[in-house]
């Protein structure tokens, strides 16, 4: 990726980058790079561009590029940030910080290690259960745009863990399951095709899940989707907690 | 990528990053002043059994430190009700078929409520204090 380095004022701006090299060195450090201070750059260009033109041993994640794949969060500047949507310019004249997201282990650079969320999206299960399996000849499971309406926010999530590197109760106590995988699994028990509500229950439900929460709400203030998991949260409270009276209420009827 | 792994440290202090996690502290700080206002409520009812109790109690408000008291749980209750308000909204999305509830109206409800019954309350106090 070439730079097109059209318009160059030779401003330049500063970006104090997070650096861990495992082979070489034991502890992190900051390295600094000076970067053109160009208007329509973003973040992950800047790095691109020290990638391509300063230092090539400097380690990133990023894809798509277009805050769809969720590869490139990271901490800039300490805010819980996708690189691809932050321009640079929000923080001229620099100097930029820039770490691998919190809350999580370092691999390399601004690389974190993410098997413990992944653990966790299949520990709460999600993905659709059908209520009742039925032969693809029988047609769709068809869906009214009232019942979609109920979980659609919560299925806007790209995974990019910006909300575990702003939850301080993840930070405290890595078993808390944790604001995206809670709301993806509200995601599945609001549609009104799933039937695995009671399964997720067991782990949602449980000592690390929706009770750990605390209600900062800062895991919803830096979604870039805007999928609220605090609101998810707090909704299944209210639902366990219905469901906990009823099953007192009514210990032989129906949950 | 068999290298070992780097665990950033936490803090102790670890509320004082951002201001929201401060604001949030606040927020569950305010809790022991309505406990505490509870208790005084409480210790005011158990005064009421007779009129030299009470005489004794109500001079007793009339401290300076009982005004700061006073003062302070004020303060703390009002932020509590406040930032609770403005989170229900997303604690208990309201519906209206494919709609939403705009999250501004059930905020304002809350506030016509409590506005209802403070003048309900305050009524009563006042017809009962004749």
């Amino acid at each position: 990726m070439e730079p097109r380095n059209s318009g160059g004022s030779g401003r330049t701006v500063a970006l104090d980058v997070f650096r861990y090299l495992p082979d070489a060195e034991d502890e992190p450090r900051f390295q600094r790079y000076e970067v053109p201070a160009r208007e329509d750059w973003v973040l992950l260009d800047a790095l691109g561009y020290i990638k391509d033109h300063l230092d090539g041993t400097i380690s990133y994640r990023w894809s798509c590029r277009m805050g769809v794949c969720g590869s490139c969060g990271m901490m800039i500047n300490g805010e819980p940030r996708l690189a691809c949507s932050a321009f640079l310019r929000e923080w001229f004249p620099g100097p930029i910080r820039v770490e691998p997201l919190t809350h999580f282990p370092v691999i390399r650079d601004l690389v974190i290690n993410l098997d413990d969320f992944i653990h966790k999206l299949s520990e709460v299960k999600a993905w659709l259960v059908p209520k009742e399996e039925k032969p693809i000849s029988e047609g769709e499971y068809l869906q009214t745009p009232a019942q979609l309406a109920h979980f659609k926010q919560f299925s806007l999530c790209i995974n990019c863990m910006l909300c575990y590197a702003a939850c301080p109760v993840y930070a405290l106590e890595p078993r808390f399951i944790g604001p995206a995988a809670i709301a993806l699994a509200q995601r599945y028990n609001l549609d009104s095709r799933d039937g695995a509500s009671e399964e997720r229950a067991d782990v949602i439900a449980s000592q690390e899940g929706i009770w750990e929460c605390e209600f900062v709400g800062d895991c919803s203030r830096v979604c870039p989707k805007h999928v609220d998991p605090a609101g998810a949260i707090q909704q299944a409270k209210v639902t366990d907690t219905t469901d906990w009276y009823r099953s007192l209420l009514m210990p032989k009827g129906r949950q | 990528m068999k290298g070992k792994e780097y665990v950033r440290p936490i803090s102790s202090t670890w509320f004082l990053q951002r201001g929201s996690w401060k604001r949030f502290m606040l927020r569950e700080l305010t809790a022991l002043f309505v406990g505490a206002y509870a208790v005084f409520l409480l210790v005011m009812v158990y005064r009421a059994r007779d009129e030299q109790s009470f005489a004794a109690f109500y001079e007793g408000l009339r401290s300076p430190l009982s005004i700061l008291f006073h003062l302070v749980t004020l303060g703390m209750v009002l932020y509590h009700a406040v930032t609770w308000f403005q989170l229900t909204p997303q604690a208990m999305p309201m519906w209206r078929g494919e709609e939403r509830v705009n999250p501004a109206s059930v905020i304002t409800t809350q506030y016509v409520v409590w506005a209802l019954a403070t003048v309900v309350v305050a009524g009563l106090a006042i017809g009962l204090g004749r």
